[in-house]
Order: C-alpha cells, then structure tokens, then sequence
C-alpha cells in the first residue's frame, strides 16, 4: 500500500492550539433588511478539512457559504481566507469555488466547455486547458462524457460535472451547497465516498453545507451545527452525536430520550440527578459543572439503553417500564417503552439472531438500565 | 454551439475593450443600464401625457400649431399663465362626450363579458387537451395574433356584409339578408373576434397549471363534476380572469378601428370621437381633453394591471 | 376526469369564428370578380394588380423599414430595462420604472398617439427637432410601445432563469460583463428573437398611433390599406391580407413544428408570456 499524504482527518489541526487556521470568520453578521439570516458566528477551519455546515432550513448555513463565495457582504465582521481579507474581494477575484446546489451547469456549453470555463478566464494556453479538462474528466469518471450537453447526462453524472467544474481552478477551498441532495438514496451513499476520496486525493480544503445529519457524520473532519443564525456546537463528528453540549444539538443529531432533573448530589467524580419523569435517580458518573439543586436536562440515546426481563446486576441506572410499541427495521427493531411515570421512552436494539423466539413482546414488562456514563448532562 | 475550448485571448477585440472601459466605470456600468431605458420612457412616455394635460387646458386657434399657448410673455417681461376649462367643461356639458363614454364603456364590458364566455371554454378545452393537440390548438389561438388586427376587422366586413358570406349562406335557405355591418352588433363581434386570443391566452395560461389531482381529490369526495368547477377550477383561475377582461376591456374602450370601420354613424365610441376631433375638426386642445378624461377611466384597470404585472417581477 | 360534449363543441365553435372569415377572405382573394363576396371564377389577377401597385409597394417597404428599425431598438431597450428591474433589486424609482414599462401594454393607441404627436409639435416649437414628422417620428412612437413588449418577453425569460448560472460563472472567474456575454445573452436569447418578432410584427401592423405621428409622404402600409378599406370594396387589399396571412402561419407553424420538437418555441412562448 502506497503511502497516504497527511490529511487533515489524520493530523487533526483543530485541537493544536499552534495550528494555524485556513478560513477564518470573525463574528460575521448577515442581515436581509432587518432579519439576520447570520448572526455573530465566528469560526476557523483549517487546511485540508472537510467541514460540514449543518443545519436545517433558515439556520443560516447556506447565507454564510454564500458569503465565503462573495455573493452576500456581511453586515458586519469579516472573513479571511488564507491570511487575506476577503470582505471587499468580488467573487471572481476570490481563491474559492462553488458548486451550487442546482449544480448551474451552463446550458449551451457541453462538459468540456464548462469545465473550460474558469481555466479560460485565467488566460491558460488552450493546450493546458485541455489537458486539464481531460485530467479532471478522468477524474469523476466522465471521458466519455465531454462533448455532451448537460441535458444528456444523469443526475449523478451532472453532479460530477459540476464537481470537475468547481475543482478545475484548483481552488484552495471548495465551498458545496448540499452536493449530495439531489441524488437518491443509493446513490447518495457512494458518492459519499467518492466525494471524500477526492478530497483527500487533492488536499483542498471543504466546506459543505447540508441539512442531511448522516451525510454529515460520514464526510466530515468537524461539523458545525447552525441553528437559527447561530452556531450551536462544533466538533467532530463523534463529538456532536456522544457529546451534545445543548437539547438543540442532542434533538437534532439523531433521537435522544430526554429527562428533566434536579441535582440531588454534586461531587466530583459523580452527580445524582432526581428525575420523576424517569422512575429513579439518575447516576452521573463524573463531575459536572453545575450549581447545587440546579434545574437541568439528561439526555440518551436510544441504543445506549439495554432492555431486559429480568432485573440486572451492577448496573448503575435501572428503571422499569412497558413496552407499548416495536418497530422491526430489519437490522434494529426500535422500542416504545412507557415508563410508570408515564413518559415515553424510545430504545433501539440490534437484531443479531434471526427468528429470534426469546425477543421481547409487546406488553411485556421489561427493566431498562445503562451505565453511568451512558448519558448527557444539558444545562442549556 | 460546438466550439472547442480556446483561449480567451482570442476574445474579439471589441468585446475586451467594451468589458475593460465597463469595469473602470465600476458600479456606473449599473447606472448605465438603468439610464437608457429610463430616460427613454420619461422623454417619450411620462411627458408627453403631461403635454396632452397641458394642452388640454389651451383653446383653438388658426395656425400653427393649431392651439394657444399657456404662456405668453407681456411687454414689460412679464409672463402670463392663460389656463382654459372649457374643453372639460364641454366634455360634461356636449352630451356627445358624455354619451360616448357611457357607450365606449358599455361597450367594451359587454364585448369582454361575450368574449369571457366564448374564451373560457376555449381555453379550458385546450388546458386539458392531450400534449399533442394542445400546441396546435394553442399555435390555432396564436396565429390570429400575430396576423394583423386591421386585416382581421376587414375580414370580418366581407363575411358580415350585405352580400357579404353569412348573407350568401342565409340566401341559399331563403332567408332575407340580415343587415349586420354598420350597427352596435358589428362592433360587438368585431371586438369578440379580434381581441378572442387576448382572452383565452392567459385563461390558458393559469388553466393549465390547475393541479388535476385537486379536481380528482373534488370528485373522490363525492363533488359533481359541475360542482367541482365552481368549487375548485373556476375560484382558482380568477388571476386568469382578471388579466383576460382586463387586455380587452382596456384597450376596447380605447378601440378607433372596429368602431370606425365596423360601427355605423351611431356607434359613438371615445376613440373615435378624439380620432375626429383632431383630425376632421383639428380641435387639438379638445383631443387633448377627450384623451384626458380617457385616461381616468382606464387608469384604474391600468393599475390593477400594473399590479399584476410587477407582482411577476417580485417573484 | 371524464369529459362533456360541452367543452368540444364550445371549443370547435370559437375556433370556427376565429378562422371562417380569415378562410373566407383567402378564398375570395382567388376570385375573379371585383364583387369580393360573389365567386366568379379562380384567378390571381388581383395578385398582379397588387404587385404592380406602386402606393402599395412604396408603402410596404417603408413599413418594413420602420418595423426593423423600431424591433431593434426596442430589443435593446426593452433587454435593457428587464436586467435593470430583475437583476437590481433596489434603487431609486423601480417602482416608477416598472410602472411605466408597462402601461404602454394597454394605454389605448388613440391617447399613445396623440400624447405623442403633441409632444413632437412642442419639441419642435421649443428645439427645433424633430423637423416635421415622418418616418423617425413613427420609429421613436414605435419603440416606445414595442419596449414594453420586448420587456415583458425578456423579463419572465430573466425571472425563470436559474441565477445560479450567473453566479457559477462569476465563482469561476467571469466579471459581471463577462457573465453577461457567457451566460445571460445565449439563455435569454430565445426571448430575445421573441422579443424581437413580436415588436416588428406589432409595428408593422399599427394603424392608429402612426396616424397620428406620420408626416406627408410617410404612409405606412396599414394607412394605406385603412384608406383603401374606407373608400369600399378592393379586391387587391384581399390579396394582400392573404399573402400577411400566408407569411404569418408559415413562421407560427414553423416555430409550434421547433417545439414539438423539443426547441423552446419563441413565438408561441413569448405571446403567452405577455399574457
């Protein structure tokens, strides 16, 4: 096996305090007459990432890839890029390139032409232009393709024009709005792959913008989740789904049961949280920075719970319950368990035998239990 | 368009020299595009309506031009403003002004009514036709309109005439020729006939995007098909309505060539009341008052047009 | 949906008034008879007669003329004020600009005439120009009402197209003028040739307004046949009308055929985007 080149997901810069970031946002502000699609993000993304905006509709992750682009000036802050202020750079003179969501292919240019297109606003010698196209061609796999109009091509096929399209300047960043939304499901998940390789292939560096959390947690280096102008966490992808730091970032990223609670006992090494919702008091098993008697939330995710019949030993947090519902997915099957205080709990678990006779009905009455770590501490 | 890729150095010289002399004019280049048209339309649009109002306050003299002017300078540089009410005052006391827009506006509205009713149809047929059929349906309701207007009318005189085509018709069964041309009837078809595509184009135009899956969705509860076109077709194509009355209502109003060619001497419609009293009467300042007084009557269908209009700009 | 004998027979009705008397002045332009309407026998006398009709022919070319010149600066106008009001969102007097583009699409012909013909005497008494009226006065009328036209055809061609593209192209290196040339002017191109067509047919027919604002010896053809149609029968104006008409269907049929085809059709696509 050849050796890889040190990629960003390897290195990890962002947690080198030393390391020097690539873009750097410095709490920009975007208003639309008195509305801020953005308000005050600050964010730095290194060199070689692959950054992930996450958010859904109206979080304000497409205004602010657009204005990495150049097309919106923000009300107030600043970006840079690669050392330089890019505030009254015009996108034609910006070292970024886009691939749009639509994928804007021109129409009445074939693929060559529009992969053409920016090389030839550099005045390259049409040779060079050329051989570039035919690199690039080969590289989404399309020499076969380049004489024909985008109207001739598949959705999937014009994705990758448009990707050839955006890489053909060799911009330092590549910013795409939701590449993958137009495809269906099968194929989304390929290109996942292909997209990622690309990436590390080149070493540009990438910002996404996407509102699919999947897609998000297999591209990324580090995610930013935008919620309502602002950005509500970031970090990697394991980070975000094991870590949430808000209820927003826990509801959003995957399903998440969600208990509301007292603290009844605040030590270092451990909390207790009073929860009447959850039938027990919670065991926390590290300290958390918390005022004694606060008023917070615990959160799990649904696969972090373990269902069982009989009552288990040496375990942290039991509880009991009802099982008021079952989904069979095929690979999971998901559990509607209501607790005796009446809330409902969702628990998923993995289908590891087949015609399992011994799995658990409906209307049973089963123990929920989970390890003291198994669960977030939320206080916002 | 098949060009191969090639430098841009090779970008015809004009086209370099056009983009380098814009970008120096910066944010300018903006301001340019804006300018033409705009004085274009001020000069040529804006006034010349406030000439026609200016006009409209002078009176009738020998010479040329054949109006006094408001302004006349005395002797001793002084400068007086003559302003004469009378064409408006004529307009309300001459019951032939006042006839005529009560007419033109009679008219008009019942011509648009007929041709709403003959249109609607149309269009709802061609709507709902097959892809096939619907363009050549659709190039059958086109072809007319770009055909000329005053071509049309004067066909419409050969088949409406005494000897003309339905009276030949109507011979052959015996029946007495009808007398048709030279009445109110003749302008009413005329109007129908040539303003028919004005109508039925943007009837088409909002019938064809009906969902079909919502007359589908009347029907499975349980609506006559009657029913389910006053619930649901005929509610949502009212934009289509308001944009068909009004390309005919309005310019009817105004119509000189149906009433002219079509009318007898009895059809008094207000186009063709100004068309005579600047051309056989050369009262230029009473034109001037007619097409005032013209104006403030479509000037309101004129703005719900408008509304329309820049509401599809916005979008 | 299940369908009525209501809608065809509706349908097959007004098609019948719409085509019958074009249909029936075209056969009558084949008769030998100075009677229009009584048939007599076929014969392309009146067809002769007009070709060797030289008010007629003069007042052809000169309209030919007009409607070239008017089509065209109206195109650049027209294109003109369409990018102005989709591309630039805000600046002072929008709403008064796009007030005034499109009341030209109704204002009747006899107030667009006069307005203008007032407004040509006055100039002249103040600046000397225009001197006299003819055929540039008609040119300057024709392109005032022939924009509104040409903008409304360009702008839903503007506000349908992706902007995105314009965007692409400027993110790949192209400056605003650049991206025009590249990208707006080959999209919008369709509504362009529309645009362009429909102005030069609308000049070509107008009677009213170039009434007003023609001078001596500046007749165009639709004064003419106006004149001719007054005075009673002419056998020759019928030949004339069949020959517009054959002209006109030739291009509408050709360009449905282009759609059918699949090719975005100018003609049909701009007179229901005016719509």
């Amino acid at each position: 096996m050849s050796k890889q080149p040190l990629i960003a997901a390897d290195t990890r810069p962002w947690r080198d305090p030393a390391a020097k970031p690539f873009v750097r946002i410095n709490n920009v502000t975007k208003k639309f007459a008195d509305v801020a699609a953005v308000s005050d993000v600050s964010l730095e993304i290194y060199q070689g990432e692959l950054f992930c905006l996450l958010g859904g509709s109206g979080s304000g992750k497409s205004t602010l890839l657009r204005m990495l682009a150049g097309f919106e000036t923000p009300t107030a802050g600043t970006i840079e890029i690669d050392g330089q202020d890019m505030t009254a750079v015009p996108p034609y003179s910006r070292p970024v390139n886009m691939m749009f969501q639509s994928y804007a292919l021109f129409p009445h240019m074939n693929v060559e032409q529009n992969i053409a297109y920016g090389l030839k606003r550099e005045n390259i010698a049409s040779t060079e232009v050329g051989q570039r196209v035919n690199e690039l061609l080969a590289l989404v796999k399309l020499a076969e393709y380049g004489k024909r109009k985008p109207h001739q091509l598949s959705g999937g096929q014009r994705q990758r024009v448009a990707l050839a399209r955006a890489l053909a300047k060799r911009p330092k960043l590549l910013l795409l709005d939701e590449p993958l939304g137009a495809l269906d499901k099968k194929l989304r998940e390929e290109t996942q792959f292909e997209l990622v390789k690309i990436q590390e292939t080149l070493g540009v560096t990438f910002i996404v913008v996407t509102h699919d959390q999947e897609e998000a947690m297999s591209l990324a280096t580090r995610i930013g989740v935008m919620n309502q102008g602002e950005i509500a966490q970031i970090g990697e992808p394991t980070d975000i789904y094991e870590f949430p730091n808000s209820r927003f970032v826990a509801n959003f990223i995957g399903s998440a049961n969600m208990f509301e609670g007292v603290v009844t006992e605040d030590e270092s090494d451990h909390i207790m949280i009073d929860s009447p919702e959850a039938g027990c008091a919670i065991y926390v098993d590290h300290g958390v920075d918390c005022a004694p008697a606060q008023r917070l939330w615990w959160a799990i995710r649904p696969e972090k719970i373990l269902l069982t019949r009989d009552r288990p030993d040496g375990v942290a947090n039991i509880t009991r319950g009802l099982v008021d519902d079952i989904g069979y997915l095929g690979d999971t099957s998901v559990y509607q368990v209501v607790l005796d205080s009446g809330k409902k709990v969702r628990v998923t678990k993995a289908n590891t035998m087949r015609g399992d006779l011994e799995a658990i009905k409906w209307d049973e009455r089963v123990y929920l239990s989970w390890a003291g770590n198994a669960g977030s501490v939320l206080t916002a | 368009m098949s060009r191969t890729p090639e430098p841009s150095t090779s970008v015809p010289r004009p086209l370099k020299l056009a983009e380098q002399a814009l970008s120096r004019l910066g944010v300018s280049g903006r301001a340019l595009i804006i300018f033409a048209p705009a004085v274009w339309l001020t000069i040529f649009f804006l006034v010349p309506l406030a000439v026609v109002f200016g006009i409209s306050l002078s009176t009738k003299q020998f010479g040329r031009p054949p109006y006094s002017n408001l302004l006349t300078f005395g002797e001793a540089g002084t400068v007086q403003l003559t302003l004469h009410l009378s064409n408006f005052v004529k307009l309300f006391s001459d019951s032939l002004y006042v006839n005529a827009y009560i007419n033109s506006i009679k008219i008009a509205a019942i011509a648009t009514l007929i041709a709403l009713a003959l249109g609607y149809p149309m269009a709802y047929f061609i709507a709902r036709a097959s892809d096939r059929w619907r363009n050549v349906l659709l190039m059958l309701v086109i072809l007319p309109f770009w055909t000329s207007f005053l071509l049309r009318v004067y066909a419409l005189t050969g088949f409406m005439r005494g000897n003309g085509v339905i009276n030949n018709f109507l011979g052959l069964f015996g029946i007495e020729p009808l007398i048709m041309m030279q009445t109110d009837f003749a302008v009413y078809v005329g109007i129908v006939y040539t303003y028919l595509p004005f109508m039925i184009l943007p009837l088409y135009t909002n019938l064809v995007k009906l969902d079909g899956t919502l007359l589908e969705a009347s029907a499975d509860l349980g609506a006559r098909p009657l029913r389910t076109f006053l619930a649901i077709t005929l509610p949502l194509s009212v934009p289509g309505i308001i944009a068909g009355t009004m390309l005919v209502f309005i310019p009817a109003i105004g119509e000189f060539v149906i009433p002219s060619l079509l009318g007898g001497p009895g059809t008094l419609m207000i186009g063709r009341v100004l068309w005579d009293e600047f051309f056989s009467n050369t009262n230029w300042p009473r034109a001037a008052a007619v097409a005032i007084a013209m104006l403030i009557v479509v000037v309101v269908p004129i703005m719900l047009m408008q509304r329309a209009q820049s509401a599809t700009v916005e979008r | 949906m299940r369908k009525g004998p209501f809608l065809p027979t509706a349908a097959i009705l007004g098609f019948a008034f719409l085509y019958a008397p074009i249909i029936s002045l075209v056969i009558f332009s084949f008769n030998e008879n100075r009677l229009v309407t009584v048939w007599s026998g076929f014969s392309v006398k009146w067809y002769g007669e007009l070709l060797a009709d030289p008010q007629i022919l003069g007042a052809a070319g000169l309209s030919l003329q007009i409607a070239f010149a008017s089509a065209s600066l109206a195109l650049v106008l027209g294109t003109l004020m369409a990018i102005a009001l989709v591309r630039f969102r805000r600046f002072r007097g929008r709403t008064m600009l796009a007030g005034m583009i499109s009341a030209p699409l109704v204002m009747p012909d006899v107030i667009t005439g006069l307005s203008l013909l007032l407004l040509f005497v006055a100039m002249e008494s103040l600046i000397g120009w225009p001197a006299g009226r003819g055929t540039m006065t008609i040119i300057i009328a024709h392109t005032t009402f022939c924009m509104a036209y040409v903008f409304v055809v360009v702008q839903s061609r503007l506000v349908d197209m992706d902007i995105s593209l314009e965007e692409a192209a400027m993110d790949l290196g192209a400056t605003p003028f650049r991206v025009f040339v590249d990208i707006t002017l080959p999209i919008i191109a369709p509504a362009l040739i529309s645009g362009w067509l429909l102005g030069f047919t609308l000049s070509l027919d107008d009677l009213v307004i170039s009434s007003f604002v023609s001078g001596p010896g500046s007749s165009t053809l639709p004064m003419v046949i106006f004149s001719k149609i007054k005075l009673g029968v002419s056998p020759d104006v019928n030949a004339l009308a069949s020959i517009i008409i054959g002209v006109v269907a030739l291009g509408v049929g050709i360009a449905t055929l282009l759609q059918l085809r699949g090719q975005k059709n100018p003609v049909g696509a701009s007179a229901s985007e005016i719509m």
